[in-house]
């Protein structure tokens, strides 16, 4: 394990605004402001677990409807269907075009669910203080992050689809309320795991 | 009144974002990438762009958003008609009926936040080449750190991507000159703006007489 001392046994914060490391006595508990960006100084950030919680159950509830709702209504030379995400998927799939079923299928139902479960994992791992694959936890944290907003990817199809199709009675693509649902879990498992503070997964030591 | 209180800083050193562990600064060749040893996130960049050439690259994906946005991004044909897209007009094409709220999230993350990371960082760059922070330079650097993870121009593109293969089952599809904009707009932005901008702090480094005197 790593010798560096960490901010609060030397007394210092690191700011997230601007990086610059500002003195911060343990025992101060008045709110300070980095003095190069004026960000506010968080020793942790404030809530982090309680709100990481409530983004994700939020979306968990929502990647329901977001999955069982219709995302895109099509009409095709008077032939009219409504499909999901993945039926979308599936269609692709049957057509033969697995590449792009497969990203579909990542960036849609695999991303969001992985996330779901290693935000999940963090929050009860960090909770019980455990010491239990910090390094490997740090990493899924860090995989979290760069992934996430790829699941964007199925709402900016629809955008696209439906702004090109739109040929009236010959054939027309519309958005349906499932693409709502979905964006906006995207949105809040981004919000949760921005709200969710890394440096509490290295928080080992029991009080 | 709140009582202003000067905090002492201390600018060689550097706190992981990640784990909380503390290290002293060193001075990074070119390229080189410090990296946390408790983590193994990265600290810091060696910074591989001087101010002039990171402002170029800034005015050329201004230059590159211009085309991007102006000109449609995909052209498909069925049966003699044809018709195109922009960007914008995909995003506007979300907002219909009950889906309509998502088409903000959507312009936001290929046009309004892309806009504001190129402008913002153009503002910033142009007075740091003079070693001067432009007005409003620490809110202008929060909200660049901000912005970042909202900035999905590489998603777009897959995406356009996805839909050409989507729609060439059953329409004629041609890629319009927008599309090469977005794909080179996505790596300008990725150099731009996916980078250590804390770096902008210490380029333009002013000691006020105040903090000198604390340390």
């Amino acid at each position: 394990m790593s010798s560096a001392p960490r901010a609060h046994e030397l007394g210092v914060i690191g700011c997230h605004g601007c990086g610059l490391v500002c003195e911060h006595p343990p025992d101060d508990l008045t709110h300070r402001h980095c003095p190069r960006c004026q960000a506010p100084l968080h020793r942790r950030r404030p809530d982090s677990i309680t709100r990481t919680w409530a983004l994700l159950v939020a979306a968990l509830i929502l990647y329901i409807p977001a999955n069982l709702l219709p995302v895109m209504y099509t009409s095709m030379f008077g032939k009219v269907s409504e499909s999901t995400i993945m039926v979308g998927v599936i269609e692709f799939w049957k057509a033969g075009s697995y590449g792009i079923a497969l990203v579909i299928f990542i960036a849609s139902v695999a991303v969001p669910c992985t996330k779901f479960l290693i935000l999940g994992l963090l929050l009860v791992t960090a909770q019980r203080r455990s010491n239990w694959a910090v390094r490997e936890r740090a990493r899924l944290y860090r995989l979290v992050e760069l992934v996430g907003y790829w699941s964007m990817l199925d709402v900016l199809v629809v955008a696209v689809v439906a702004a090109l199709v739109k040929f009236q009675k010959l054939s027309d693509v519309e958005p349906r309320i499932g693409i709502l649902f979905f964006g906006v879990v995207v949105i809040l498992t981004m919000l949760s795991a921005m709200s969710f503070d890394p440096r509490l997964t290295w928080d080992t030591e029991k009080e | 009144m709140p009582v202003l209180i000067v905090l002492r800083t201390f600018p060689d050193l550097a706190v992981c974002e990640h784990c909380d562990s503390v290290y002293r600064r060193r001075t990074l060749a070119s390229g080189q990438v410090a990296r946390c040893d408790r983590c193994a996130a990265v600290l810091y960049r060696a910074s591989s762009l001087d101010i002039d050439r990171w402002l170029a690259l800034t005015i050329a994906a201004a230059i590159v958003f211009v085309i991007a946005n102006v000109y449609p991004v995909v052209r498909i044909s069925l049966q003699g008609l044809h018709n195109e897209a922009t960007l914008w007009q995909s995003a506007a094409a979300l907002a219909q009926g009950a889906a309509a709220p998502i088409a903000l999230p959507a312009a936001l993350s290929i046009i309004v936040v892309p806009f504001l990371q190129i402008a913002l960082l153009g503002w910033l760059l142009l007075f740091a080449r003079v070693g001067h922070r432009a007005p409003g330079f620490a809110p202008a650097m929060r909200l660049l750190v901000a912005l970042r993870p909202w900035s999905m121009v590489e998603v777009a593109l897959l995406g356009i991507l996805v839909s050409v293969i989507k729609l060439s089952g059953f329409v004629q599809v041609l890629p319009g000159a927008g599309v090469w904009a977005v794909a080179a707009l996505m790596v300008l932005i990725t150099i731009i703006a996916n980078r250590d901008i804390h770096l902008l702090w210490e380029l333009t480094e002013q000691a006020p007489p105040d903090e000198a005197s604390a340390r």
